[in-house]
């Protein structure tokens, strides 16, 4: 009943409340500029620039907009099923660790187009089984698990750091990375891909991963929306009595949902580990995992919102450094600032202006039909 | 004897958007005495109860207590006025002490040690005037549900209340604690406290109460000397002389047994024994009517029969597959079996309200093959098959994509009621088919069981409205405290002898004796 | 002998000053989650503390003031915490990451404009930090074989702020058990209803719990920059709220419990520096990794319920709604 309560429409609930929230973040942003003495609109100009205004900063935007993608679709399955996954920074670094493993093992071995996806397959199946434990938890033994993912971050930290400098580091080199991945493994960059045609662009880390999380948005929009899993999925984590009333068992859907989403965040691995870095080192993955809960709330949990929302972190993420490299005042911490802005103001404070839109909308609609809405 | 007034209300009102919880009550309650509201579920009084202890505000009317007007913005200001309250949930904190959780709120000082001696010198003599023996130092989670009860009117005492409320205090007691409560409820009185009760057991109306007021959908229609009236009399009031609804239908053909519980037993989370020892059968062709107050044990039962919970006890035999505690069942097997459950909540298992129509219209049935591909489900082929359920029962507005939420509880029932009936089951369990739904649709709904019956299906039907159970019915059975306290043809069935029945379980009995 | 017993000595020397922090951020995390706000912030509020003692004290010369400032954002970041969870009812977690990922980017940002070194703050002069301090008696007892020695170098010689952090703990005890305010805080942390019918507000009980868990981590903050370090480095609190999360979790959200459980992690942690790069009969080298990642895999077996229980307080993490 309180549900149906405050019902808005569609457009106010999607579009406009996100914006407005959006808009908030931009002004704290803008003050924060004015407080450190750095003018606002110059600051806007340079990050808009950094973004799209060249080849190369479009590549890095796409590039970073990627591994956005990978980790809002992961809290958004998770979130479909009721579930809070905010282990996906865990995930995606184990991810990174299952595809740099497989190439380190097959690379010498057997051809490229086949190690490939033997390596993405890696990638979702180290990132699965990091969400698996804390899933597989939660169903069957109740621990929470917003707190049991948080353990497996740094679990899997504690694990990278002594893989990195005790087995997997290249002896040649003092810091704690790999052997670089025969070319063989590489994935196509893009501005490769369009030499092949032909077209020249400027060169960026962007590479074919882009596509692979395009694919995975239609994948989690197909699955979710489009398929009896994606049902039961939903159904769980909307009503847990209907779902077991339906003869649906909701421990299964914990864990299905779970490793589909530590699957998907590990894929920020193969765009880090197979598409740029071509080697395992340290810390690749650092803030997609959170800034996926961000993208997964504003793009309210659909894939067309999530590469939108996506976008948006990669414009900050790439028009910050931009920002970083042209004023001395300024670090690529900025990035950081802005993407906990957007987090408070988008998703913790969500509902900042939900009571004040509301009454603006019923104030609209008028008394007679208001009465209708609680009824 | 006590010529002051406690209480009195005059025309009070309030409402919740549209729905109207209470309407012009009026209510006078005398000074010392132990004054009875009964009434249905639904009925108002709890919402009434709220009032009066200052946790809602009401919207129009006049309260008095002590002869002072009153208007409570919060339960501080009505317990400083002296009106208590005893919840139906209680308002514990469990891992605190007894002694804790009284002092919570009226600690007297910053320090609880300050008050900590004032309160346990107190405590002991409300014990000891009232008898309301109870280890101080007890958590509270450990302590029976009898117990917590009395921690809870402690509580109320000990800030100083004059007025006590209880909510249904018995709901959740045993027959002896039940009989220690009305001890205590008499030595309250004796020493001048005055003590609403609300409730909808008849027995204890009569057995303690002093006067009775009965409430029905949200107005108060009478007011009663419990010494001047008769269980009877109050139950006639309470259900209301509705006009009967006619369902016609034909003699029932009754075939084999379809569903046969033996000795079955439920226990809850906590254990409990919810249903005990039930026997019944319900035969092809015949619609079965459970009649009985809503916590009684019909729910319990409903969703052990549909697989959703694990039988403690005895066994059942649907559509010929056996289910006991060592043979579970599932809600999917129960539903290859060739069962369909209608839920008696809709809003809180029968479907999705964040679902658009189309989904809540497979619920239960999403695996099916119909609109299931290898991997895709065809929501176009989900949509067809939802409008074809829209159109064999008329559910309005006819389109699949709404959410579900934003169909009208009538449509909203229709619409389960569709999935559930239009694939033929041999077995239906309907529980509260017309909860909250206009009187069109209930026509509909009845017209429509009555139809699978004469298809020769075998029907359970749960229902707490007694005009409901006997019309649709072919037999019904009365349940009462987790067990069947009798049968008797529908045909024969008035409400009064049926109201008796809902009310009178051998426990109570006991009570009353 | 002596000498086993001078590295045992250090170790748990070192055990404390790992502690203290933790048992300051725990405890802050305490008050929080026994109220009913689950607070995945401690780290950030930390990290703004440890950011703000470390730049006033440098602008100032004063190590308290350095503490006042620290308390002061602290507390401003738990009172955005409670706006967003309590007046707003948002998600508690998403709030927490929020605050965390906000200090660690905005630590970063001022650092740079006020100091122009990179983010860092510059370092402290003595003055500007908490010393040890020499309790009296140490000349006296230090005849003593052992006692002496321990008094010496185990009790005496931190600096305040250690003797803080465990002072903290039973003032917290005293606190949450003793005294009126510590019983409705427990209350509204368990049945939020049950304090709302006794005519108290949830919301300013609760508001008052984020306000000491500010205070607390405020105090953590200027331990780690001004008394543990002697400046301000990006991101220095590395994850210490998030063990003393753990370490809350593992203490079943009581105070001596919890604190036991920050000197548990503390020592594993004090043991891995020991025993970094040390090869030990039998068993070998020791991932050093591992022994950092116990107080995780403990926490999380614990939850599971492999080794007794962990139960939350009731109503932790859910905004209270009045029923209707």
């Amino acid at each position: 009943m309180s549900q149906s309560n405050s019902e808005m429409p569609f457009w106010m609930d999607a579009l406009l409340l996100p914006f407005l929230n959006i808009m908030t973040a931009f002004v704290v942003m803008v003050g924060i500029f004015l407080v450190i003495g750095v003018d606002p609109v110059e600051a806007g100009e340079i990050l808009l620039f950094g973004a799209f205004g060249y080849g190369e900063g479009i590549g890095y935007t796409l590039y970073y907009m990627t591994n956005f993608v990978f980790t809002g679709l992961a809290v958004a399955v998770a979130f479909h099923a009721g579930l809070f996954n905010i282990g996906g920074e865990g995930q995606a670094y184990l991810g990174g660790l299952g595809a740099g493993l497989v190439c380190l093992l097959l690379a010498e071995w057997l051809p490229g187009l086949l190690v490939i996806p033997i390596a993405i397959l890696g990638a979702a199946l180290f990132g699965a089984a990091w969400a698996y434990i804390p899933a597989y938890l939660q169903a069957y033994r109740g621990s929470h698990i917003v707190i049991t993912t948080i353990m497996f971050n740094f679990l899997a930290a504690s694990l990278m750091v002594y893989l990195m400098v005790n087995v997997l580091n290249d002896p040649s080199k003092m810091s704690p990375e790999s052997v670089t991945f025969p070319d063989s493994v590489w994935l196509p960059q893009m501005h490769e891909l369009f030499a092949m045609f032909g077209v020249e662009i400027e060169s960026s880390p962007l590479n074919v991963s882009i596509f692979l999380a395009l694919l995975a948005s239609v994948f989690v929009w197909i699955f979710i929306w489009y398929t009896r899993w994606g049902y039961q999925l939903r159904t769980t984590g909307s009503n847990a009595s209907a779902a077991i009333y339906a003869g649906i068992k909701p421990p299964r859907v914990i864990v299905l949902s779970m490793c589909i989403s530590g699957a998907l965040a590990g894929m920020v691995g193969v765009n880090e580990i197979l598409g740029v870095n071509h080697r395992l080192m340290l810390d690749f993955h650092v803030g997609y995992g959170f800034a996926g809960i961000a993208v997964a709330l504003m793009g309210r949990n659909h894939p067309i919102g999530i590469i939108l929302a996506a976008l948006l972190f990669g414009v900050l993420s790439q028009g910050g450094q931009e920002l970083a490299f042209e004023m001395s005042n300024i670090t690529r911490d900025i990035v950081v600032v802005m993407q906990g802005l957007v987090i408070l103001f988008c998703g913790a404070l969500e509902f900042m202006y939900r009571p004040w839109l509301m009454k603006l909308y019923l104030a609209s609609k008028g008394e007679n039909n208001a009465q209708e809405v609680t009824s | 004897m006590h010529s002051d007034i406690a209480i009195e209300l005059t025309d009070v009102s309030k409402r919740f958007g549209a729905v109207r919880a209470n309407d012009k009550v009026n209510l006078c309650v005398e000074s010392g005495t132990i004054h009875g509201i009964v009434g249905e579920n639904g009925a108002g009084k709890s919402t009434l109860m709220s009032i009066l202890y200052g946790f809602y505000q009401y919207d129009t009317g006049h309260i008095e207590v002590f002869g002072k007007a009153q208007y409570f913005n919060n339960s501080r200001e009505a317990l400083a006025a002296g009106v208590g309250m005893v919840h139906q949930h209680f308002m514990l904190v469990e891992p605190f002490t007894v002694l804790e959780n009284v002092m919570l709120g009226n600690e007297g000082g910053k320090l609880l040690k300050e008050g900590r001696i004032a309160a346990e010198t107190e405590l002991k003599r409300l014990a000891n005037e009232y008898g309301l023996a109870v280890d101080l130092h007890a958590r509270v989670s450990s302590l029976s549900v009898g117990l917590q009860q009395r921690v809870e009117i402690l509580k109320a005492l000990y800030r100083g209340a004059k007025i006590l409320i209880l909510d249904e205090p018995t709901g959740v007691l045993t027959p002896q604690e039940t009989a220690e409560l009305f001890r205590i409820l008499e030595s309250l009185k004796a020493q001048g406290v005055t003590i609403l009760l609300i409730t909808h057991k008849l027995q204890e109306i009569m057995a303690i109460t002093d006067n009775v007021s009965v409430m029905r959908a949200g107005t108060m229609v009478a007011h009663r000397k419990t010494s001047e009236t008769s269980k009877e009399d109050i139950a006639e009031l309470m259900v209301g002389r509705k006009v009967l609804l006619q369902v016609d239908k034909i003699d029932a053909n009754v075939g084999e047994a379809l569903i046969k519980v033996d000795n079955l037993t439920i226990k809850d989370a906590q254990g409990v024994e919810r249903v005990k020892q039930v026997s019944f059968e319900v035969k092809a062709g015949e619609v079965v009517g459970i009649a009985g107050v809503s916590g009684n044990g019909q729910s319990e039962l409903l969703e052990a029969l549909s697989g959703i919970t694990k039988v403690n006890s005895g066994s059942m035999i649907i559509n010929g597959h056996e289910v006991s505690r060592k043979k579970p069942a599932s809600p999917e097997r129960m539903r290859i079996r060739g069962l369909a459950h209608v839920p008696e909540d809709r809003h809180h298992m029968g479907m999705v309200t964040s679902f658009s129509a189309s989904e809540s219209s497979i619920l239960g049935y999403h695996n099916d093959k119909e609109y299931n591909g290898r991997f895709i489900m065809s929501r176009s082929k989900v949509r067809d098959y939802c409008r074809k359920l829209m159109d064999a029962f008329d559910v309005r507005p006819r389109d699949p994509d709404l959410k579900s939420a934003n169909f009208s509880g009538g449509n909203q029932q229709k619409l389960i009621l569709a999935r559930e009936m239009e694939r033929n089951p041999d077995i239906l369990l309907v529980g509260q088919p017309t909860r909250g739904v206009d009187i069109g649709a209930i026509e509909f709904i009845h017209r429509r069981i009555i139809e699978m019956r004469d298809a020769g299906k075998a029907i359970l039907l749960v229902s707490v409205e007694l005009e409901e159970i006997i019309s649709v019915s072919d037999r019904v059975l009365v349940m009462c405290d987790g067990v069947i306290t009798g049968e008797v043809p529908a045909a024969e069935a008035t409400e009064r002898e049926l109201g008796l029945l809902m009310t009178s379980s051998d426990a109570q009995k006991e009570v009353v004796a | 002998m002596t000498d086993w017993f001078e590295v045992i000595l250090l170790t748990f020397d070192a055990t404390l000053r790992v502690s203290a922090p933790l048992v300051l951020a725990a405890l802050a995390g305490l008050f929080s989650e026994r109220a009913g706000v689950v607070d995945i912030g401690l780290e950030g509020k930390m990290l703004a503390g440890a950011f703000m003692a470390a730049a006033v004290a440098s602008l100032t010369g004063s190590a308290w003031l350095g503490l006042v400032a620290a308390i002061g954002v602290s507390i401003l970041l738990a009172l955005l915490h409670g706006f967003a969870c309590i007046t707003h009812r948002g998600n508690q977690v998403v709030s927490g990451v929020a605050i965390n990922i906000l200090a660690s980017g905005l630590t970063m940002v001022i650092g740079l404009y006020l100091f122009n070194q990179g983010g860092q703050t510059p370092s402290l002069i003595n003055d500007a930090r908490f010393l040890s301090i020499e309790l009296p008696g140490v000349e006296l007892l230090s005849g003593i074989p052992y006692l002496g020695t321990i008094y010496k170098e185990l009790i005496s010689g931190h600096n305040a702020l250690v003797y803080v952090a465990f002072a903290m703990v039973p003032v917290t005890y005293w606190v949450i058990y003793k005294t009126r305010f510590g019983l409705r805080l427990r209350a509204v942390g368990e049945n939020p209803n049950a304090v709302d019918t006794a005519g108290i507000s949830v919301s300013r009980q609760r508001y008052l719990a984020v306000i000491c868990c500010g205070v607390l981590c405020g105090v953590a903050g200027a331990y780690i920059s001004t008394a543990h370090n002697a400046q301000f480095v990006r991101d220095m609190t590395a994850g210490q709220g998030f063990i003393a999360l753990a370490a809350l979790i593992f203490g079943k959200w009581r105070p001596v419990s919890v604190m036991m459980a920050c000197l548990l992690f503390g020592f594993l942690d004090a043991l891995a520096v020991r025993l970094q790069g040390v090869v030990l009969p039998v068993i070998g080298e020791v991932p050093v990794q591992l022994i950092e990642a116990l107080p995780y895999i403990l926490t999380v077996i614990l939850l599971a319920g492999f080794i007794g229980r962990a139960v939350a307080p009731k109503a932790s993490g859910i905004p209270y709604v009045k029923e209707r």
